[in-house]
């Protein structure tokens, strides 16, 4: 008898005399003998609730997390601010344990949610049409670079080598099993060597270029300039960024992109180890019948009231089945609604402030780091947001293992991914961090707290 | 008194804030210098609220949607079963929501132990060899598994494998994923009852079957009497079998897959292992596989070496499909998955699939006096109801009946599916309901066939009115999409 089962032994008996069956056992009968199972699953025996949370309080408790310990660490993911009233939404259970909503009349709030949703998505890049969200940012470039070979009918996707290393993998995972080619633009100075792109466009057969602003190192790439090349090469531009960044940063879609993807982690959701967060894929109107997953619109009901459907679902598996744009049938839901909330808390203004901080903040972290005379930007010259590029004088592996004697978590180790740049050290400066931590983190850095 | 709202763009008031930063205590910089024009131009129109204006706008939509947690949620093939509320208590502990994926592993031993545990455990209550975590809900999941038969054929030389056998009755994602994952997909006849005709899959086979998929239970809540022959007849023929996991809230410590014969099978840790749905999302869709696709799992796997957890990557595992998606998985599912599993152990699993075909059964009996069942016999834990005869006979639709179900107070059952049921209603009450329950939705059905036979389909085309909305124009919202706010002049 467990507590999540409201069915006593007495409600069993008098369940199986209405069906008409002896035993559960009966109910079995179906499954052929030869596979039945022959003993209980070898599983830990069942905790109660107060035995439950100590075992979780062991297990969280052996991982450092940022409450205790400063986070300088971002390539992806990154350690923001999420007011109390975020949560709070979230937690409420008529999001959290509803279904999709395929039923509109009992799911107008989720709707709702994701056309407001929607729009933000479209006012950040500039875009004209959103979905209501993808896995993450690195299947939404994937998914984006497979509907641009769809939409071009070519069969090559060139990636920028300084977009995320996780999203090229993803993209190139998904490109080997939908039999494309996959080809990475080198970076030169940090940002796409404008020189090798021009080659890899010669020829025309690129049916998109993916690059990414702020790319993996933070710097920002001249978006029109790429667009316009590749446009030329009459193919598609795709554009990887980040909801937070884009209340700072030109809009994409005003610089010629024709996909917007990116990570929303940085809107209201925990860094939670890496998941759940959500990916967004934002296009103009000539792609919209193409986009992946699901798509909420505005319509009205019988008595004229404005009502939110899911809609054009003639893209979707469950319509179209082997001929669908994408398998994809779910959308990260309740981490959109956290970004919802978050982006309403703030607006525009604030979006901006903690923008502002960030550069200060970023800015002031260099500069410490500089003067100990340890430390040089990598690619000097290249405006970056939120994360620079750093070489050191030491290996990043040693560097981030003395901040974490101090209790700080460095930034991230660049010499397993760009071999090229010797001693490359990623720091990550949100508005989170402060003067005190960044102080100490450059102290430590730079030894004189060793 | 729920009703429509004003959208946040209507309700927002230009000087509205509702954040507070602390005072910047490094020195200032100026974005136009610092980002030497790389600046937005123009501020993205966002709403401007107060945070009570916030809080009151959300709440008042949640207030707009039907839940589990308000009531009896019988939507099939979705298994709306009760969310544990401590579940939430341990995906929000700081240890585990404010981690960084790429902390040093050493900071994160708890997590990765954490993961490691809950594959282990899913691959004995499913008889496969290793689990991973990585996908991000079931059709990813379904496009992972069907990667690795990919790269399984492809290891071996043989490139002539193209085709993915799918049922008739199958879920639409399964042909989807397989066309994304570069298969051709042929159908394959199902039976009355759902059942695939062995005959019809062996005429099928030749060297150029690359695997079948297969939901078991099937979509019409029944057991496939020939497994082992459907499994034993892709095998003969050099393919793999794949087992979508979709209904697996039916044999948990009853029957497992690892022991049909399947290969690779993907978990919706959302349906069966009691993590909510989200309105959508998140998910996780684990893949488990035998040990003939272990060496294209996607990296990183997580291992254990000398006491320590470790993330192994592409140099440890070099056949490896590559990534489908950044870091783990939606790692903060996987400890609801965990805390579920360990709060039941294997008893408690089981008492849950016994309970889940035991209220099935009891509610399939409850029903079949008004309605034609879609099978013989007794189901497993759901079902599926032909509404062919009584939109024959009324006029009234199963769409009809599903919004009817609204305004008694429940969440419709799915409707149109699976395609081989004329006006199907799938049925899947889950364990987590009480007869009571059942004995109420039942008498609800009841009146509303009755009001059917006795009215016609006339009253139920303004169903249904209880709710904020009635029933949506979907035509003229797909003929004339408005996707996004439309911001009028001077906003």
């Amino acid at each position: 008898m467990n507590r999540y089962i409201p069915v006593t032994d007495e409600d069993r008996r008098r369940m199986l005399g209405v069906v008409g069956a002896a035993s559960v056992d009966d109910l079995f009968s179906g499954i052929p003998v030869q596979v039945r199972q022959k003993k209980a699953s070898d599983l830990p025996k069942a905790l109660s609730e107060p035995e439950m949370l100590r075992d979780l309080r062991g297990l969280s408790g052996k991982n450092l997390n940022a409450d205790n310990a400063p986070c300088f660490l971002g390539a992806g993911v990154y350690d923001h601010f999420i007011p109390s009233a975020v949560d709070s939404i979230v937690s409420r259970g008529e999001f959290t344990t509803s279904y999709t909503p395929y039923q509109p009349e009992v799911a107008q709030g989720t709707l709702q949610a994701i056309f407001q949703y929607q729009t933000m998505v479209c006012e950040l890049t500039g875009m004209e049409i959103s979905n209501a969200s993808m896995y993450d940012g690195a299947s939404a470039a994937a998914e984006a670079a497979v509907l641009a070979a769809s939409s071009t009918k070519k069969r090559t996707v060139l990636c920028g080598r300084n977009v995320h290393p996780q999203t090229r993998q993803t993209v190139r995972t998904y490109c080997w099993s939908r039999k494309l080619d996959y080809a990475e633009i080198p970076a030169e100075d940090g940002r796409i060597d404008r020189a090798a792109l021009g080659k890899a466009l010669e020829g025309g057969d690129a049916a998109a270029l993916i690059v990414q602003s702020p790319n993996f190192f933070g710097g920002l790439e001249n978006l029109q300039e790429l667009g316009d090349a590749v446009h030329e090469a009459k193919g598609l531009f795709i554009v990887s960024s980040d909801l937070l960044a884009l209340g700072t940063l030109e809009a994409p879609g005003k610089l010629g992109a024709d996909i917007v993807v990116g990570d929303g982690q940085t809107a209201g959701n925990p860094m939670n180890f890496g998941g759940p967060a959500f990916g967004f894929i934002a296009v103009n109107k000539p792609l919209m019948r193409k986009m992946p997953g699901r798509i909420c619109g505005q319509t009205t009901d019988g008595q004229g009231r404005r009502t939110f459907v899911l809609t054009l679902q003639a893209r979707e598996q469950h319509i179209r089945r082997e001929k669908a744009t994408s398998n994809i049938c779910s959308n990260q839901n309740l981490c959109i609604v956290a970004a919802s909330v978050y982006l309403s808390l703030m607006g525009p203004r604030g979006l901006r402030d903690i923008g502002d901080q960030i550069l200060a903040k970023s800015a002031y972290a260099v500069e410490q780091l500089e003067k100990t005379g340890k430390f040089r930007r990598a690619f000097p010259g290249v405006p970056s947001f939120r994360e620079t590029a750093l070489l050191c004088d030491e290996a990043p592996a040693e560097l981030n293992k003395r901040l974490l004697g101090a209790g700080i978590v460095g930034g991230f180790d660049l010499s397993g991914d760009y071999p090229e740049l010797k001693n490359g050290w990623l720091l990550a400066v949100t508005e989170s961090r402060t003067k005190e931590e960044i102080d100490r983190m450059v102290a430590v850095a730079g030894g004189d707290a060793r | 008194m729920k009703r429509t709202m004003d959208t946040l763009f209507e309700t927002s008031r230009p000087g509205r804030v509702g954040y507070a930063l602390p005072e910047l205590d490094v020195p200032a910089v100026d974005c136009g210098e610092e980002l030497k024009g790389f600046c937005r131009s123009e501020a993205p129109r966002l709403p401007e609220l107060a945070e009570v204006d916030v809080v009151r706008h959300f709440t008042g939509l949640s207030k707009m949607n039907y839940s589990v947690d308000e009531g009896f949620y019988p939507l099939g093939s979705c298994t709306m079963k009760y969310n544990p509320k401590v579940n939430e208590v341990a995906a929000r502990m700081p240890g585990f929501s404010r981690i960084h994926p790429l902390q040093p592993e050493g900071t994160v031993q708890g997590a990765l132990k954490l993961m490691y545990d809950l594959s282990a455990m899913l691959a004995e209550i499913t008889g496969m060899d290793a689990v991973t975590l990585q996908p991000a809900a079931g059709a990813h999941g379904e496009q992972t598994g069907l990667m690795m038969i990919k790269a399984y054929h492809e290891s071996r030389g043989d490139h002539k494998r193209t085709k993915v056998i799918v049922p008739d009755s199958a879920h639409g994602t399964n042909p989807a994923s397989a066309a994304v994952t570069g298969f051709d997909t042929v159908e394959v006849a199902s039976d009355a009852e759902g059942m695939v005709d062995l005959d019809a899959l062996k005429a099928l086979m030749d060297d150029s079957v690359a695997a079948l998929m297969l939901t078991n239970p099937n979509t019409l809540g029944v057991f496939e009497r020939n497994i082992l022959a459907l499994t034993e007849t892709i095998h003969a023929a050099g393919g793999l079998v794949y087992y979508d996991g979709a209904n697996a809230n039916a044999i948990m410590g009853k029957a497992r897959p690892g022991d049909m014969g399947f290969d690779v099978l993907h978990l919706n840790l959302h349906k069966t292992f009691s993590t909510p749905h989200g309105g959508g999302g998140p998910g996780a869709g684990a893949v488990g596989v035998k040990n003939v696709l272990v060496p294209f799992l996607p990296t990183p796997v997580i291992g254990l070496a000398d006491g320590a957890y470790r993330l192994e990557h592409a140099d440890m595992h070099p056949q490896s499909i590559g990534r489908v998606r950044s870091f783990f998985g939606n790692f903060g599912v996987l400890v609801r998955a965990y805390t579920y599993i360990r709060t039941l152990g294997a008893e408690g699993l089981q008492e849950v699939s016994e309970t889940a075909v035991l209220n099935a059964n009891y509610l399939a009996k409850k029903l079949e006096h008004i309605y034609p069942l879609a099978h013989k016999g007794y189901c497993m834990h759901e079902f599926v109801l032909n509404g062919g005869a009584l939109k024959h006979e009324t006029g009234v639709s199963s769409l009809d009946v599903a919004k009817a179900l609204i305004d008694a107070g429940y969440h419709p059952p799915t409707v149109y599916f699976p395609l081989i049921v004329p006006e199907a209603l799938m049925v899947e009450p889950t364990e987590t309901e009480s007869q009571e329950t059942l004995d109420r939705f039942a008498a609800a059905m009841e009146e509303i066939i009755a009001k059917a036979k006795a009215e016609g389909a006339e009253p139920f085309h303004d169903m249904p009115l209880t709710t904020p909305v009635s029933r949506p124009d979907e035509t003229t919202a797909a003929r004339n999409p408005i996707l996004r706010w439309q911001f009028g002049d001077g906003e």
